[in-house]
């Protein structure tokens, strides 16, 4: 197993990372929200435009083939790196928040009063709010597993909030905020066990960890190819056939149809119901591009190289006094949250911005889990394979900085 | 007592003296810290201008025929340039703070703060502090 990285050839993929901010190099910590993007990437969006632009599925020329021919070749790419059965149970969507929306609007006739929908205390916004709306629409009920102070889900509560009850269990594989990494199989499982679907949200888990679908035995998993080297405004919803076959459409539109006519609608096969209107079509190519990249170098030889970069991160942040670390789980990755006593997120996050460092301040869209540890928000320094240990250094002596002035 | 205008200027001639934004910011921290507190009965949800990050309160009272603010926030260079404008807004007469500009921001090398996507209430703090003398200006007619 290849786990050496050459980074310094790995920097050059980044034209990004040789810029100045403020004065200063940039030190790009803030890859949770979205990462930067490798000339591979840059070069495929350029290709497609200079070479091979056309609108997909319904010309007859020769670039609508090519075109489409790609975004094809897109879609089993990311069959194979999700090892998902059929190429039909990928949806491209704009991207995470998307396919989460997609499933519970779908969910919309499944569910009658009194059903139960389980969801994780530690979920981005984007996993609450669309689940709240369902509840509204169909007067089912949102149960939360809780979560402890290092910031892991308290299973057995899971276990107890099950029951035939329950129709929908969701969840992210990585937490955005703390960098959790969640026991999914044990969730997936127990869900099945009731007769309940899982939907999992990999937005922040798919840059680090490679998810074997099948073998998870999910029924939805949803990413963004923003924060896996790709562009943004796109990403992938997968589902499993027996469900995207029941769910009805999200929107109606071209592409998404068999026949029309003024009486009745049949609409098409699978991937192409959900896919009304013209696609991304070179977002999905790019995601491809991206996968190619990432699986280039590694997703074994990416983790170990984050692993060591985050316990490294980890231990020079906790020597400095009054610092703490929110999200302390055995199994986290890529993600440190972190407060100094006695300063707002929001001061440090300003005075290290001066410094070129660009790590996110604030509530990181989970306002709950704030809310659990009475606090406001936090600072947030995120790691990708292509961040170094003088980055780190230089991240820590810029909290030390910040504290001096702000103390 | 003097103008918003000579305030302003009064201002620039005090961040000119610094070199570089280390020292700018720890002027706007030693501000931040000295900030008259606004008093607690005004750090109402009513008061509160919310800011994606962090907290401002900002209370107004008419004393005579000017308007004197009072502000806070959780946060300590956001509080800084709360004491900026509050220096240069408070105790002066609602149509003057309705007429005045607010480009001595820039100039002073905080251009960035006032950003209207910069997430931190400070833009609309500006327009609360104008809101408010607009209200009190009706009232004084």
């Amino acid at each position: 197993m290849e786990t050496s990285l050459d980074i310094q050839a790995i920097r050059k993929d980044f034209p990004i990372l040789q810029r100045q901010v403020n004065g200063q190099p940039l030190v790009y910590l803030d890859n949770a929200a979205t990462s930067q993007t490798p000339d591979q990437v840059v070069n495929t969006i350029v290709d497609y435009y200079h070479g091979y632009n056309a609108n997909i599925h319904r010309g007859v020329h020769t670039l609508s083939q090519e075109a489409t021919d790609a975004y094809e070749i897109a879609r089993q790419k990311i069959q194979k790196h999700f090892n998902i059965a059929h190429s039909y149970e990928v949806i491209f969507t704009s991207g995470t928040t998307h396919g989460i929306n997609l499933v519970a609007t779908g969910f919309t006739s499944f569910l009658k009063k009194g059903d139960e929908i389980v969801v994780s205390a530690m979920e981005h916004h984007s996993n609450i709010v669309p689940w709240q709306m369902l509840c509204e629409r169909t007067g089912a009920v949102l149960k939360v597993i809780p979560m402890n102070q290092e910031g892991e889900l308290v299973m057995d509560a899971y276990h107890d909030l099950l029951s035939d009850k329950t129709k929908l269990v969701f969840c992210n594989h990585v937490s955005n905020a703390l960098g959790t990494v969640n026991p999914i199989e044990e969730i997936i499982e127990a869900a099945h066990k009731v007769g309940a679907a899982v939907l999992i949200d990999g937005a922040q888990a798919a840059a680090h960890i490679k998810a074997d679908l099948q073998a998870l035995d999910v029924d939805f998993y949803t990413v963004s190819a923003h924060k896996m080297c790709g562009p943004t405004g796109v990403g992938m919803l997968y589902g499993k056939q027996e469900w995207l076959k029941k769910l009805p459409p999200y929107q109606g539109g071209g592409e998404m149809i068999a026949e029309v006519t003024f009486e009745k609608t049949t609409y098409a096969d699978l991937p192409h119901k959900f896919e009304a209107g013209t696609p991304n079509i070179c977002g999905g190519i790019a995601f491809g591009a991206a996968l190619d990249y990432m699986n280039n170098i590694g997703f074994d030889a990416i983790a170990h190289y984050e692993d060591g970069l985050m316990q490294y991160a980890t231990e020079q942040l906790l020597s400095i006094e009054g610092l703490r670390i929110y999200g302390t789980a055995k199994n986290k990755t890529s993600v440190i949250s972190f407060n100094i006593e006695g300063i707002h997120p929001y001061d440090i996050g300003t005075i290290l911005d001066k410094l070129g460092i660009a790590v996110r301040t604030g509530h990181h869209c989970a306002q709950p889990i704030m809310d659990f540890y009475k606090i406001p928000g936090t600072v947030r320094a995120s790691f990708s394979f292509y961040n170094t240990k003088e980055e780190v250094d230089v991240l820590v002596a810029g909290v030390k900085r910040a504290k001096n002035m702000l103390v | 007592m003097a103008s918003i205008k000579d305030i302003q200027e009064e201002i620039i001639d005090e961040f000119s003296m610094f070199d570089d934004w280390m020292q700018r910011y720890e002027y706007m921290i030693e501000l931040g810290k000295s900030l008259p507190l606004i008093d607690d009965q005004y750090k109402t949800d009513d008061n509160l201008i919310k800011g994606c990050q962090s907290k401002v309160w900002v209370h107004a009272e008419l004393e005579d025929d000017k308007l004197v603010f009072t502000a806070d926030s959780d946060a300590i260079i956001t509080k800084g340039i709360i004491a900026i404008l509050i220096r240069a807004f408070s105790n002066q007469k609602p149509q003057d703070i309705i007429d005045a500009d607010t480009e001595f921001i820039d100039e002073i090398g905080l251009k960035e703060h006032l950003s209207p996507t910069r997430a931190n209430g400070l833009v609309s703090m500006i327009k609360q502090l104008k809101l408010y003398a607009v209200a009190y200006q009706t009232q004084l007619k």
